[in-house]
């Protein structure tokens, strides 16, 4: 008999969650972010239903701000896969001229991702989201459910929620009812890089350390990915050797100077991380519950 | 990275009362292998000086009491989870909450671990809710208990007092059937015993917590025969039809004959396919997608096992559930049942005991409550193939679903099966009772009645022929055929009188009998 490995387990359980939604939803959709936990996530869809493609659309919420290498990563990954890719912008908050550096963090992310997020949903009438959360990241995720239950409104209620006991999901609903979906749910950082390594799962390569264009802002490393990042007094663009531990909206996403420049140097420098993953994320330190209230709201 | 991706995964609970310092345990464990991040420091001790219950002290436990309700009211409400890793083995940690009224998510988080570490509060042993979490952990199967005796800073790291505790918890535990009880005396805060030995417990010789969590062995699930419940029916193309899902138990190898649970058709096992190549064996827990060499009916659902194992799908089963929701419990209500894949109707039809938390007995009752668990009938709108959860824990568990809100409202646990031999005799004499009643709704009973009622009679001939024949002999021989034969002419002549026999026999409330 198979002795099977963390990983191997961690892999099985994911393929489980996502064949057991695809079995009892309606009308599916993958969330499609293309960092890292995308990328795994998408790896087990095309593992969970092989020889079949993954039987569902992909969505990518796009605020308009992504790294500009992310969106030529996403194009190149649809298009190798053979799969169908959405792209939503929410128009309202473009016409609004709502952006992460004259909005600040908090609206951007709540216009751009949130609203822009439950639209989409809405638009298409997808009643189960898979994403690629997982409770390791944040405090409030920690609380998360594997199958996590959306009123019409697409709220989250972090004290009543359905209970999982074993691998049993409750999936029933009503009509405008939906779910979102964390197949990654029990996966570290160290597991989602020690599978990329084990895998060979391509990631967009601003995980890999390089010398980039960044200035100093708020204490954080921001890459100057196009002109729209207008310089203020006493800024000025540096060269320096960086990478990205997780990837967002560039004005909001810090860099970390590395020089780990391939995937077995990201696992060995992880090893000795002296800070948390999400602490280059802007849009986290607004006030300790503040991912709890954007899930509440209906943030991913 | 390659040493890692050996490593075993353990997965374990934190239990006990309110205040016993679950939380703080897993936030100092956390931070004591190293697993807390320089911005997650900073951010705990903001935290400490706005929420702590701790004075001037770092509280550990707002690592992990996560929601804002948790940190305003220092408690834990759901379950969190939280993950580390040594050189030896990933873990998984599910802090529980100890609040009774949370109790469901305590059961939640128990159903998944292998090993559970119940805390007592030195200063206070073994309490109620103690009893209940151990109660519970016992019932969802786990078989290796850590009984960390917490704050023995506070007793003054009384030898006698930790002693004491451990006596009257395994008495209290000698119900539950664990197969191992480690004690071992701890204070959380300060991280004695924890991840490192206490110098103020000298007295204790045995392994501190991590080292315990480390090299635990889980007890086994006894994993027999093979069982695969289909999960989802995978057809890219019209030459490929595939039956994906886990592997529940035991081991499919290429070839072998199976046996599908709903038709009972066989046939033969032609590829184990899965995206790294295809596979000539699976075992436990491995998630794959099965090629069958004929095209026989198969649907999600169904569970797939080895030919020749013994099948019985069932239409009732005697189970130990939770009721986990605040809405009442009702007998013969509809409710969803999802069991492995499948879902389908199914009713409580009767609550034999419920579980008396103070004495962990099992005393009478007709109801359970929220948060109660007690032994109840299920029955079933159509026959699932249940095993005892002891054998299987993907086809032994259940959860009850309410049609109308659809909230999870029971956990529950198949139960072995009531024996075989007086089941068949029950529905031998069932069926008969049927025939001979048809039109009647509760034919057993009345059957019961019509035989109470023969019986007299016929002691009546025999004591009648008694006084005329005088002869024991003969008089049996008369009161022998007076019963034998007035069924055949019920069953043969009667057919006009039966009718209205019946309506007599059905008013008939049998208590003067």
């Amino acid at each position: 008999m198979k002795t099977l490995t963390h990983l191997d387990r961690l892999e099985a359980e994911a393929i489980s969650i996502m064949r057991e939604v695809v079995a009892t939803a309606e009308k599916p959709v993958m969330l499609y972010s293309i960092g890292k936990d995308s990328a795994v996530m998408l790896h087990l869809a095309t593992k969970a239903f092989y020889p079949s493609l993954p039987p569902f659309v992909l969505l990518h919420v796009d605020t308009t701000w992504k790294f500009n290498e992310m969106i030529e990563f996403r194009d190149a990954t649809v298009k190798n896969l053979g799969l169908q890719l959405l792209v939503h912008i929410n128009q309202d908050g473009v016409a609004a001229g709502v952006n992460p550096i004259d909005s600040g963090s908090r609206i951007h992310t709540d216009v751009m991702k949130t609203e822009g997020l439950k639209q989409a949903l809405d638009k298409h009438k997808f009643d189960a989201a898979f994403g690629g959360a997982r409770r390791d990241e944040e405090k409030s995720r920690a609380k998360e459910r594997v199958i996590s239950f959306r009123t019409k409104d697409h709220r989250w209620d972090p004290k009543n929620q359905r209970p999982e006991p074993w691998h049993l999901f409750n999936t029933n609903k009503k009509p405008g009812e939906s779910f979102r979906v964390f197949p990654l749910s029990n996966w570290t950082e160290y597991d989602v890089w020690s599978y990329i390594a084990r895998e060979n799962i391509p990631v967009v390569p601003l995980y890999f350390a390089k010398v980039r264009p960044v200035i100093e802002r708020d204490g954080g490393l921001i890459m100057v990915d196009d002109e729209r990042l207008k310089l203020r007094n006493g800024e000025k663009i540096q060269n320096k050797l960086v990478r990205f531990r997780t990837l967002g909206c560039y004005p909001l996403t810090g860099a970390i100077q590395s020089s780990a420049s391939n995937v077995s140097e990201i696992i060995a420098e992880l090893q000795e991380a002296k800070t948390s993953e999400r602490q280059g994320r802007m849009i986290d330190n607004d006030g300790g519950a503040s991912m709890e209230q954007k899930k509440a709201e209906g943030y991913f | 990275m390659s040493a890692n991706q050996e490593t075993e995964l353990l997965r374990f609970i934190t239990c006990g009362s309110v205040d016993d310092g679950k939380s703080t345990l897993i936030g100092r464990l956390l931070y004591d292998v190293g697993q807390v991040f320089d911005d997650q420091m900073t951010a705990l001790d903001d935290a400490s000086n706005k929420y702590g219950t701790q004075g001037q002290e770092r509280d550990y436990a707002l690592l992990v009491d996560g929601l804002e309700a948790e940190r305003e009211q220092g408690i834990t409400i759901d379950v969190a989870y939280r993950y580390f890793r040594t050189p030896k083995r990933a873990f998984i940690a599910a802090d529980v909450p100890g609040h009774e009224q949370y109790t469901r998510n305590m059961a939640t988080g128990a159903s998944t671990a292998q090993i559970a570490i119940i805390l007592i509060d030195a200063r206070k042993g073994v309490l109620a809710q103690t009893r209940r979490h151990a109660s519970i952990t016992s019932m969802v199967g786990v078989k290796n208990v850590v009984l960390a005796i917490n704050k023995m800073d506070l007793v003054g790291y009384s030898k006698a007092t930790y002693d004491t505790i451990v006596t009257d918890f395994t008495r209290h535990a000698k119900e539950l059937g664990f197969s191992e009880i480690a004690a071992i005396p701890i204070c959380a805060i300060l991280g004695e015993n924890v991840t490192t030995k206490s110098a103020n417990m000298v007295w204790y010789d045995g392994s501190h917590l991590l080292e315990y969590l480390e090299n635990v062995a889980p007890f086994p699930i006894s994993h027999s025969e093979f069982r695969f419940p289909v999960q989802w029916v995978n057809r890219p193309n019209l030459d490929f039809r595939g039956f994906s899902g886990t592997v529940s138990s035991g081991t499919i190898k290429l070839g072998q004959q199976i046996i599908v649970s709903s038709s009972l058709q066989t046939s033969r096992v032609a590829r184990i396919c899965t995206y790294d190549g295809d596979l000539s064996e699976a075992s436990q827990g491995q998630a794959i997608t099965i090629v069958l060499e004929d095209e026989i009916d198969v649907s999600r659902g169904d569970v797939l096992s080895l030919a020749g194992s013994q099948l019985r799908p069932r239409k009732a089963s005697d189970a130990k559930i939770l009721w986990l929701s605040s809405a009442p419990m009702r007998l013969e209500k509809d409710y969803v049942i999802k069991h492995a894949t499948s879902q389908t109707n199914a009713k409580i039809t009767n609550i034999k005991s419920a579980l008396d938390f103070a004495t962990l007995q099992d005393v009478a009752a007709d109801g359970l409550a929220m948060n109660g668990i007690g032994n109840a009938s299920i029955s079933l709108s159509r026959p699932l193939l249940v095993e005892p959860y002891e054998i299987n824990r993907d086809l032994g568990s259940f959860i009850l679903i309410d049609k109308i809100s659809n909230e999870t409202v029971a956990m529950g646990l198949f139960q072995g099966q009531t024996k075989p031999t007086s089941n068949g005799r029950k529905t031998q004499f069932e069926n008969l009772a049927k025939l001979a009643f048809p039109n009647i709704e509760n034919p057993k009973q009345t059957a019961q009645k019509a035989l109470y009622g023969l019986a007299i009679s016929s002691i009546a001939t025999f004591f009648m022929a008694l006084l005329v024949t005088n002869s024991s002999a003969i008089s049996a021989i008369l009161a022998f055929l007076d019963f034998a034969f007035k069924p055949v002419i019920w069953f043969l002549f009667l057919r006009e009188a039966r009718e209205k026999a019946e309506a007599a026999l059905a008013n008939i409330d049998g208590s003067g009998i």
